[in-house]
């Protein structure tokens, strides 16, 4: 059990590691990937059991699936610092021959990746399906899954929610990035989705919300809290509250940075606000 | 040449459904889908005999399509069951990202493929299914011609690491292979040795091939009928050895001409041995409300086309010797 100063320094170097690597290549999504470190960094550190080293079938831990894949440095950093792989590889994130693809596939055998996502709003159907086999084993452990709030407007989404409720999979917890942005702009503008909560409710889902969804020991508090919400009959979807470009001022609270590399200036700015802890690769 | 007795008209999908039954005895890791087509797709005695290994998932193929890749995550061999135009069309996306690209280990199992579902017309068939499915890279593309073959199909894929296509149809038709017989992936079946003409058909034309080998030996013609249940990846070997020997093609399949089985035989063929060749398939056309026999004779998918595409290529073969034999 790390304590909250150290993850908390992680999740600064996380954040280092996805300005360098979308800079690196000047593409890539650092708004989204910024909005979910310190949800990564939990993740991986506090709430899932896993165990060491990495299978495709994952029998006998728990699994994440991430939906909405462009936030793919958050995810290989997070990785990459838990071990899945080496740091340096970070280098090649976006660049020919990498395992690093700009959305994350199983394709270049990248260990931590189960599925590939990118085209939005299949990880839900992937994260139930692998929830059912868990129950065909008799393998108590949880599946997870990330979305964006903005990926929610693809149908397939609907379908999986209404099935995973019909279903009682109830050894899953969906959790929405609700940070209200999106590549054209605010969610809001480009397609209201009205009451998230009550909508996933009206489906069947119990639901809670965690408000400040970056601030770490919220974020760990409320995914456990979201863990004793499992085996009681119902699938768990839980609203995490984030700021888009999260720990770079002038990437907050904005859509602009959702698919924008920085300049090298911007880069150097955002950098000293984030400065370098356990070490960069 | 070689006689081949219908033993009794069965449709392909009670094929598949039967290779279901067995799975469900032998094969444990063996699990099926269906978007609300159960009856459709034959497999209530799959389900009666493992409830708990079936997933009944509604009017909702994507998310079907996508409950499947998950469950390959944990060691499943997933069979999704849906008509063919949901299979493919329809899903097209979630099979390219969440099962082709990914790698899993998903069985999509497609019925009432091409036209012969017959009355209820096109927005239900489809013509472009095979062209769709073997575009993808990784994807094995599968259409067996019979009862006792889909049987056999669906047995073998279980074994075969990697995602497939399965495609059967709803009419009874002539089920003439051995009932016992062993499928192989990739590998072309020799129904009848000729000399004058290969003709090379999928699924339901294979039938109708032979019915026209018979009509062609009539007429003194010699026709070499090759049954290729196995359009992706496509056995080249036994094409080329073929039409080596007798210079010219016809492919036969029930399925748009752009993107089918002809394609990919031309391919091969331009490639290493180019000869004439005539196509038996839908002319980039939809389909219509019918009988499936008024259908396959509308469209020009009968053994009377056959024996017309055959006397057609003969004539070219005859008009460019040059490309008659190899070497």
């Amino acid at each position: 059990m790390s304590n909250i100063q150290q993850l908390n320094d992680l999740a600064t170097q996380v954040r280092r590691d996805i300005l360098r690597m979308v800079h690196k290549v000047n593409s890539g999504h650092p708004g989204g990937s910024l909005g979910c470190t310190e949800f990564f960094i939990a993740m991986y550190n506090e709430i899932m059991e896993l165990k060491d080293g990495f299978d495709m079938d994952g029998i006998d831990e728990d699994l994440f699936f991430l939906s909405n894949g462009h936030i793919s440095p958050v995810f290989y950093s997070v990785l990459a610092r838990k071990g899945y792989f080496p740091v340096e590889e970070l280098n090649t994130f976006r660049m020919i021959d990498s395992r690093l693809q700009g959305h994350p596939t199983t394709h270049e055998g990248l260990p931590g990746v189960r599925v590939a996502s990118g085209s939005l709003g299949q990880g839900m159907s992937v994260a139930i399906g692998a929830a059912l086999a868990k129950k065909l084993n008799k393998d108590n452990h949880l599946v997870y899954s990330l979305h964006g709030d903005g990926e929610l407007q693809e149908g397939q989404n609907w379908e999986a929610i209404m099935y995973a409720a019909g279903n009682k999979v109830d050894n899953y917890i969906a959790t929405v990035d609700y940070n209200g942005q999106q590549i054209d702009g605010a969610t809001n503008d480009v397609l209201p989705m009205g009451d998230l909560r009550a909508k996933f409710e009206a489906f069947g889902w119990d639901v809670l919300e965690i408000k400040e969804g970056n601030d770490l020991e919220a974020v760990i508090n409320g995914m456990k809290e979201a863990k004793t919400r499992t085996g009681k009959g119902k699938p768990v979807c839980v609203i995490l509250h984030t700021v888009m470009g999260n720990g770079v001022d002038f990437m907050m609270h904005t859509h602009a940075w959702h698919g924008k590399a920085p300049n090298d200036e911007q880069l150097e700015t955002a950098l000293a606000q984030n400065p370098e802890t356990v070490g960069d690769y | 040449m070689k006689k081949y007795t219908d033993t009794g008209k069965k449709d392909t999908r009670s094929g598949f459904g039967a290779g279901m039954t067995v799975l469900g005895r032998t094969n444990p890791n063996v699990v099926a889908l269906c978007a609300d087509l159960v009856g459709s797709l034959k497999i209530q005695e799959f389900i009666d005999e493992n409830p708990e290994r079936f997933f009944q998932v509604g009017i909702a193929e994507a998310n079907m399509m996508g409950i499947a890749a998950g469950l390959t995550i944990g060691g499943k061999i997933p069979f999704t069951g849906t008509f063919a135009n949901f299979s493919t069309g329809r899903v097209y996306d979630q099979i390219r990202q969440s099962i082709a690209y990914s790698g899993k280990n998903v069985k999509i199992c497609a019925s009432h493929a091409g036209l012969t579902l017959g009355e209820d017309g096109a927005t239900h068939q489809i013509l472009e299914d095979i062209g769709l499915m073997k575009m993808l890279p990784g994807m094995t593309v599968i259409n067996p011609c019979d009862f006792n073959q889909t049987k056999a199909a669906t047995l073998a894929v279980a074994e075969h690491q990697g995602p497939v296509y399965l495609r059967f149809g709803r009419p009874k038709v002539a089920n003439f292979t051995p009932e016992d017989q062993q499928f192989e992936i990739g590998k072309a079946i020799m129904l009848n040795e000729g000399t004058d003409v290969t003709i090379i058909a999928t699924g339901h034309l294979v039938w109708e091939s032979l019915i026209a080998a018979e009509a062609l030996e009539a007429n003194g013609i010699s026709a070499e009928v090759i049954n290729i249940h196995t359009i992706k990846p496509l056995d080249e070997e036994a094409i080329l050895a073929s039409v080596a020997k007798t210079g010219c093609v016809v492919t036969a399949e029930e399925h748009n001409y752009y993107g089918g089985l002809g394609e990919s035989v031309a391919r091969v063929l331009v490639k290493n041995h180019p000869a004439p060749q005539e196509f038996i398939a839908t002319n980039d056309t939809f389909g219509e409300s019918g009988t499936p026999d008024q259908l396959m004779e509308k469209y020009g998918l009968n053994n009377k086309a056959i024996v017309k595409a055959v006397e057609k290529v003969l004539e070219r073969k005859q008009a460019a010797p040059s490309m008659n034999v190899q070497g």
